[in-house]
């Protein structure tokens, strides 16, 4: 594996591996020390276009845990406000010998430009792409979900799992039901019509407009964010509408089967798409899913860059 | 290809290891085993069982060392394995660490320092079923099985029942 750029990319036995790895991980560092040696002297460097909290701090901790140098670069005050393509950015970066580039970008598909433009050598990690796929956020959701229903599941067949809210600009989502999916779990994806993107029978996935027809049958539910800044027109007539059909509040809440969890990718709307007591009662894992990221965006990086260097020729052993 | 130990040798090498490990310590009151996987977790089970006929039960952990081995940028990423802490700790103790084939030494490296992350013991000590030689570093076992002069040519294969269905300790001539 010598980047992570979509789900797709991956099989069910590597998908596996860093799962496994990822617990193991857990393990290592949760003693006093929680630093490895293992990817001292590489150097990692976050790219990011687009505005992120969790998942810059995540890779930020996730390599530094690794002893794996860290460069943050932000577009907001760098010379893409002047204008700076992508690929000089990515140049700049090569030369100052990035082994790993962390990219985010408003752009559906720049981390796979990025990847197979032969700009740079370096290995390429998707943090999030346009309405894409942000695979390393898929991972750390069956992560989460393992460590609630069999931490060494290797088959999720016997789950049920809705996909709520929207899916049309969710590269969440995208990611999650390939995953899932992949990993045997029955998805089922809920969203006004409105937030159904298009072409959406060909995902494998059923979808219903209707978020309380089968409601208790859920193990997981999964709310996503409403992207109020890629909706340049109106999806829905007003927030308290939007709630009252997809918002998971108290009674919803109180309807779902025991043992059932609740999760979010975060940044929350809480009072749209979640209300302030789903989002903060005992069977919100939302806190659990930034912890379990740092574990996960180490095994992820444990894995491309724990081998021999990439730009070396003629390896060794 | 040709016979080294066979199953009886092993359990024979192993209660030995045990006596001497309780004669070197005085017993069992701050002792703590720690097999390294895959085999050397096996072999650390063995002992701690012996142990525990001679005199009374000592804790037995689990170490990984995948993340502090000195040859990552050699080879492709290794699986990790699971480390588990034993009954009490490692702090204070005296650990002796537990694997199948000492051989370079960087195993052993790995090791120590795997161990300073998780605590600091009172001391470290080391237990082998093999020495085959070729040491890279300077480190020695304080418990051999048994010592097998190899060449590089050769690789010393070491079958446990627990992981491979039979007690065995052979020499392999690899092809170059």
């Amino acid at each position: 594996m010598k980047h992570l750029l979509s789900i797709h990319d991956l099989s069910v036995e590597q998908a596996l591996d860093i799962l496994d790895t990822a617990a193991q991980l857990e393990g290592l560092t949760s003693g006093a020390v929680k630093k490895l040696p293992t990817l001292r002297g590489r150097t990692v460097v976050n790219l990011f276009f687009e505005d992120s909290t969790r998942t810059r701090l995540s890779f930020e901790s996730a390599a530094k845990r690794l002893s794996a140098d860290v460069t943050n670069f932000t577009a907001k005050g760098s010379s893409v406000s002047k204008g700076e393509s992508l690929k000089d950015t990515a140049q700049t970066l090569q030369a100052m010998g990035a082994d790993a580039i962390v990219i985010r970008h408003p752009a559906s598909g720049a981390a796979n430009r990025l990847a197979e433009s032969g700009w740079v050598s370096s290995a390429i990690i998707n943090a999030g792409d346009g309405t894409h796929e942000h695979p390393t956020q898929a991972l750390l959701d069956a992560f989460t979900i393992r460590k609630h229903f069999g931490p060494t599941m290797r088959d999720f067949s016997s789950l049920k799992v809705a996909i709520v809210g929207d899916i049309l600009h969710s590269r969440v989502a995208r990611s999650n039901i390939a995953l899932l999916q992949m990993l045997g779990a029955k998805v089922t994806v809920i969203a006004p019509p409105t937030l159904i993107p298009l072409g959406i029978e060909e995902w494998g996935a059923p979808f219903s407009y209707d978020f309380d027809s089968e409601l208790e049958e859920f193990d997981v539910v999964m709310m996503l964010r409403v992207q109020l800044e890629r909706m340049n027109e109106s999806f829905f007539p007003n927030g308290r509408e939007y709630s009252r059909g997809y918002g998971l509040d108290e009674s919803r809440l109180a309807r779902l089967k025991p043992g059932a969890i609740v999760m979010h990718p975060g940044p929350m709307n809480r009072g749209l798409e979640i209300s302030a007591a789903s989002a903060d009662s005992i069977r919100s894992v939302v806190v659990e899913q930034v912890a379990n990221g740092v574990l996960v965006r180490m095994a992820v990086l444990y894995q491309l860059l724990g081998g021999p260097d990439l730009n070396s020729t003629g390896g060794t052993q | 290809m040709s016979l080294v130990l066979d199953s009886g040798e092993i359990t024979r090498a192993l209660k030995r290891i045990s006596h001497e490990i309780l004669e070197r310590n005085h017993g069992v009151s701050s002792l703590v085993l720690m097999g390294i996987p895959t085999r050397g977790r096996f072999i650390a089970q063995r002992l701690s069982e012996m142990i525990a006929e001679i005199e009374s039960p000592v804790p037995c952990g689990t170490l990984d060392i995948t993340m502090h081995r000195d040859d990552h940028r050699l080879r492709a990423p290794r699986a990790l394995m699971e480390t588990v802490m034993p009954m009490g700790g490692i702090e204070g103790k005296d650990v002796v660490l537990v694997d199948d084939v000492l051989f370079s030494g960087r195993t052993i490296r790995a090791a120590l320092d795997a161990l300073g992350e998780l605590g600091r013991p009172r001391s470290v000590q080391l237990a082998v079923l093999v020495d085959r030689g070729h040491r890279e570093l300077p480190i020695r076992a304080d418990f051999v099985g048994k010592n097998i002069p190899t060449s590089l040519k050769e690789s010393v294969k070491v079958y446990l029942t627990e992981h491979d269905g039979r007690d065995l300790v052979e020499i392999e001539t690899v092809e170059e």
